[in-house]
């Protein structure tokens, strides 16, 4: 038989209607198996969502993780000076700031409250202070923990202070989110594929006398396969676009607190929703789960039915 | 033409429907399997339509070794088939067109052809102008004409009818077995499997009779050494 490819396409696009068709005119039992998908995609999507707002939300870590390195106060303002200039010249340092001690102690006359005690002080007290930004590639623990040593090694240097602990740990519960997220991901796409394949299944279970006659007037595997295929993906499909909906209500739900909370410290933070990256890998990832649920569950009944005499 | 040589058939549970049947039936021939219940009528048609492979001995269809054909290619083959059945096995959710129109569907063929073929099968079993109907809206004698309409539909060289008149009055029988000898009479190899001998006797066609697995008319066999060899 010679291949027809306007009637091949066009028996794909009965198959695609045949499946919408079908979805539609049992609307109860497509929209439960569209929960249970919607809820498993909806879950890390949420989650995802929630790393992401809780990176934006603490600012970036790697301004975050400032090196202060106070010079001893013996140490010369043109010495702390070419300290810093030294200091910039490692790869792994992107910003270097020297605050002379004279503006040290000017801003702390000025903010402290303590001016007029400060004003009995034959001199000044205050060291020569390098602020130290590490390149965003250089914020790890380990990479700090080498700055920090190459600077407490400089004659010069007093001490070497690293208020950046908090972050660290900030930064480990993020990525222990980010491990969580991808597992999640993973069990429930595998749920999402039992239960693609298990209403697949259900499904030729009930046309099994149709599939009987195709395959008897001669419809392949292929063929017969075929309109399942389509309502897999269109499960998936439908289960993404619900799943979006969940989680695109539930930051409209809670963008009001969040910015009413972020506005009680002063800060402009808004709730994001999924990027477009993210609706994207959404929908791809349901349609494909579904097209592979169906595949799995076709391939296993569909050959232990033939037609009948 | 169709070629069975000392052919056997045993189940898994280990019946034997066949025990070394052999018989020839040439193009365009019209010809009547009969017997008893568990003669092994349906089984011969089985095989034919590769429902069964044989368990020994050769079945030819159409050319093909059907015990040799690999599972890739029997849908094609099943596609030179029209089968027809006592129950009809027609898509009770599915209107008469698109019953009859299924195995041009599966074979890829054109709308148009589509559109074109069925409304000419279905004027030829006399159901123009039933199109839409649900098959449960039709007589059993129309529902069986539809079956027959789906089986030629898309013109296969051979046409097998399992009982097909068996739940059919004997007026309505008659014209379903004239509609399978109009189909002979024009080149399609007709194999209907009966037990109606009243049926039979009326066509005065060639009759294969089957007992326990075993043809009981031995004229049946002959001439076929030479078909077999050339395969």
């Amino acid at each position: 038989m010679s291949f027809r490819p306007v009637a091949y396409v066009a028996r794909h696009v009965q198959a695609f209607l045949g499946s919408l068709g079908r979805l539609a005119r049992n609307p109860l039992a497509t929209m439960l198996t569209l929960v249970v998908i919607a809820l498993a995609l909806a879950l890390p999507l949420g989650l995802k969502i929630f790393v992401t707002n809780a990176r934006a939300a603490t600012g970036d870590f790697a301004n975050a993780l400032d090196i202060s390195v106070y010079l001893r106060t013996d140490v010369s303002l043109e010495k702390a000076e070419q300290l810093a200039r030294s200091a910039r010249e490692r790869p792994d340092v992107a910003e270097v700031t020297l605050i002379p001690a004279d503006q040290a102690l000017a801003e702390f006359r000025e903010h402290s409250g303590f001016a007029a005690a400060l004003q009995v002080l034959q001199e000044n007290p205050l060291p020569h202070v390098l602020h130290v930004r590490p390149t965003r590639e250089s914020s790890s623990p380990a990479a700090i923990e080498t700055l920090r040593r190459y600077f407490a090694a400089w004659p010069e240097v007093e001490i070497v202070q690293l208020d950046t602990e908090w972050v660290l740990r900030f930064n480990a519960i993020l990525e222990l989110l980010r491990r969580f997220l991808a597992i999640a991901a993973l069990v429930l796409a595998v749920g999402v594929l039992a239960v693609v394949g298990n209403t697949i299944r259900l499904e030729i279970l009930n046309r099994r006398a149709e599939i009987e006659v195709t395959k008897l007037v001669g419809g392949s595997n292929a063929f017969v396969r075929r309109p399942f295929l389509y309502t897999g993906a269109l499960y998936g499909l439908g289960g993404a676009l619900l799943a979006l909906g969940i989680v695109v209500a539930a930051v409209v739900a809670l963008e009001g607190p969040v910015a009413t909370l972020a506005q009680s410290y002063g800060s402009e933070y808004t709730l994001t929703g999924p990027a477009r990256e993210d609706v994207g890998a959404l929908l791809a990832g349901g349609v494909l789960l579904g097209w592979i649920g169906a595949w799995i569950a076709a391939a296993r009944h569909l050959r232990d039915i033939e037609p009948r005499a | 033409m169709i070629v069975f040589d000392h052919v056997v058939k045993r189940y898994p549970n280990g019946r034997e429907a066949l025990s070394g049947v052999t018989f020839r039936i040439d193009a365009g021939e019209m010809v009547f399997l009969t017997g008893r219940s568990g003669a092994g009528k349906s089984t011969v048609l089985k095989l034919i339509a590769l429902l069964e492979r044989p368990t020994r001995g050769t079945v030819l269809v159409n050319g093909k070794n059907t015990g040799a054909l690999k599972p890739r290619h029997v849908p094609a083959f099943r596609r030179n088939i029209g089968v027809v059945f006592q129950d009809h096995r027609l898509l009770a959710d599915r209107p008469v067109y698109d019953n009859v129109a299924l195995p041009l569907i599966v074979a890829d063929t054109p709308l148009k052809e589509i559109d074109r073929r069925v409304r000419a099968a279905l004027d030829q079993v006399g159901l123009r102008g039933k199109e839409n109907a649900l098959p449960l809206e039709l007589s059993v004698g129309e529902q069986q004409r539809v079956g027959i309409a789906r089986a030629v539909v898309s013109k296969p060289p051979l046409l097998i009818a399992d009982e097909p008149t068996g739940n059919l009055d004997p007026e309505l029988s008659l014209e379903v077995m004239r509609l399978f000898k109009r189909f002979s009479d024009v080149g399609v190899t007709v194999v209907i499997a009966t037990h109606d001998l009243n049926l039979v006797r009326e066509f005065g066609q060639r009759e294969i009779v089957l007992d326990n697995g075993r043809v009981v008319n031995p004229q049946e066999s002959d001439d076929l050494p030479s078909v077999i060899a050339t395969r």
